[in-house]
């Protein structure tokens, strides 16, 4: 099949190709680590909120010519504090507090951006550039990546422990409200890493899909984040060679492949799809 | 406060003169939910390597005296030690357990039940809490003395109600907690389930650690018990089981005479 072959290879010789792919895959794998603890806690909304609020950050580095993360991160961390301090500090609850933070971040923004002079600066902030993704920006991606992977593998089980019984953390002595700002944190980080792969609108799928489709897959948390980080690598390679082939939006082209593998899980998964229960008619399971 | 005899240290030859500090020592404690006064100056310890049993009726501060013990709900006055050192610093030992009236976890999250018995162990790891082989030994000692070693690796929420006490109370077993506070274990558990926990209890009272026991079923109190406690937002009575269930007290704590020897609603 030698069709098949070029249609792997080919795009292969172009640089840009590698480095977009490079960007994909680790955002992607990146993306699908925290995207386990952001269904099971039920935060997949703070993940839209995070993205969206650091779009003023990321159109201040813009116009200043600062590292995009640089603002980005401010912003996104900025924006969870104090999403924090409202939820915590007023009777506003958390889900009436996030969506006003990030509304108020993403409406700075937009005022903002009318200061950007080129529309394209404005559409690769909306919806990613990773075909133009240059050196520095690969390198503060590949940092921030880095951090997020030593960060999970050193912590991956107290983060699991904090989502799934915060009592018994603090039973035995860990701090819930520390593990929680870690979790914060490290969604913050990764919100920015996914950024250039897909852009701000985009990027909630990459913190949502990816682990809802694996817990489609495997009662086991440490095989849920294999699978994830799996899916959704496979994901962005899939996208980035259809956008190439097919000349259509990379960013889009990776979400829709993250989409199919949703469908496929939630369609044939053995033990939870939905063909299967129909198979042994039984019940849905509640919550 | 109006208990009987606080605490009978157990047979410790050579310790008559300087006793341990009790596992679990509460002092003139008060707390408050806004204007509802939960607990008020409740006073009272408990001596390690034995079991005390917590009654009283609905409402009457139960619950709320274990989670101010576990520093989760403040105090407005008073203090609590446990085994002699402060709370939070125990806690950080990993000495104290707890296994709360209803467990407030997604019973659908992806763990199997001997994940859920190792998180016990998490105090006695390194920060990246890799399990080691005695970690493992331990979770599979607890899940086979409360009964759980065949559905060790069923997901949690596939357990029953009772099976799923029993594996909280496995993850306090694997934690080897000094200080293990239970919150209506028997609540909704079968007989043959009561009798497992009871035992498992009371091995490990023999292995020296204390147990804090809420129940309404006070006729198995004398037997499970060494100890109880009667609360009704105060402390009423602390002592033996037969000093403390008498019918003028129970009369003081329920407001009616339950059946000689029945359970309580
Ligand atoms: N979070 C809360 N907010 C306000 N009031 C509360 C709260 N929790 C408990 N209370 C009140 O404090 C009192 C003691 O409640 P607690 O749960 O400690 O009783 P209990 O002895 O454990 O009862 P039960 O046998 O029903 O479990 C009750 O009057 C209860 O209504
Ligand atoms: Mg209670």
């Amino acid at each position: 099949m030698s069709t098949l072959a070029e249609w792997i290879t080919v795009p292969l010789q172009f640089d840009f190709m590698q480095r977009a792919l490079l960007v994909s895959v680790v955002a992607g794998v990146v993306c699908a680590l925290l995207s386990c603890w952001m269904t099971l806690t039920g935060w997949s909304l703070l993940g839209d909120a995070v993205s969206h609020a650091v779009l003023p950050g990321v159109v201040l580095s813009y116009l200043f010519g600062l590292p995009f993360a640089a603002g980005a991160l401010v912003f996104g961390a900025g924006s969870v504090a104090l999403i924090g301090v409202v939820n915590r500090t007023s009777r506003v609850k958390e889900d009436a507090a996030i969506g006003i933070v990030f509304t108020a971040m993403f409406g700075i923004g937009v005022v903002l951006i009318s200061r950007i002079p080129s529309q394209t600066d404005l559409m690769h902030i909306l919806f990613g550039n990773v075909l133009g993704v240059s050196d520095g920006e690969i390198l503060q991606i590949l940092a921030m990546a880095a951090l997020i992977l030593a960060v999970v593998g050193l912590k991956h089980r107290d983060l699991t422990l904090y989502a799934f019984d915060p009592v018994h953390a603090h039973a035995i002595g860990l701090r819930p409200r520390r593990l929680e700002a870690l979790l914060l944190g490290l969604l913050s980080v990764t919100v920015v890493v996914a950024l250039q792969a897909v852009g701000i609108i985009l990027v909630v799928a990459m913190v949502v899909i990816p682990g809802a489709t694996a817990y489609l897959l495997t009662d086991r948390f440490e095989r849920m984040l294999l699978i994830a980080a799996a899916v959704s690598a496979a994901a962005s390679v899939v996208g980035t060679y259809v956008s190439f082939h097919a000349d259509i939006a990379t960013g889009g082209a990776v979400v829709v492949a993250q989409a199919c593998g949703f469908a496929l899980a939630y369609l044939f998964s053995p033990r939870h799809g939905v063909a299967a229960r129909l198979l042994r008619r039984s019940p849905a399971p509640a919550g | 406060m109006s208990a009987t005899e606080t605490t009978r240290t157990p047979p410790q030859p050579g310790q008559e003169q300087s006793p341990p500090p009790p596992a679990v020592e509460v002092a003139g404690v008060t707390v408050r939910y806004g204007d509802v006064l939960a607990l008020e100056d409740v006073s009272l310890s408990v001596g390690r390597g034995r079991i005390c049993g917590l009654l009283g009726a609905n409402g009457s501060g139960k619950s709320t005296l274990f989670t101010t013990i576990m520093g989760l709900t403040p105090a407005s006055r008073g203090r609590v030690r446990i085994l002699g050192s402060d709370p939070a610093a125990a806690r950080r030992r990993g000495l104290v357990g707890y296994v709360p009236q209803s467990e407030q976890v997604d019973w659908a999250f992806p763990v199997r039940v001997a994940d859920v018995v190792m998180m016990g162990r998490y105090g006695h790891m390194g920060p990246s809490r890799r399990p080691r082989r005695a970690d493992r030994a331990a979770v599979e000692q607890a899940l086979e003395r409360t009964g759980l070693s065949d559905l060790a690796h069923r997901q949690i929420g596939a357990l029953s109600g009772g099976q799923r006490k029993r594996a909280f109370v496995a993850r306090g077993i694997a934690q080897g907690a000094r200080l293990f506070l239970l919150d209506e274990p028997f609540a909704g558990v079968d007989r043959p389930s009561q009798a497992t926990i009871s035992e498992v209890l009371a091995a490990m009272r023999d292995d020296g650690a204390t147990l804090l026991v809420s129940t309404h079923d006070l006729a198995g109190v004398p037997d499970l018990c060494d100890e109880a406690v009667l609360l009704q937002r105060r402390l009423i009575a602390q002592g033996a089981p037969a000093d403390v269930l008498t019918p003028q007290r129970l009369l003081e704590a329920f407001g009616i005479a339950p059946h000689p020897g029945g359970r309580a609603a």
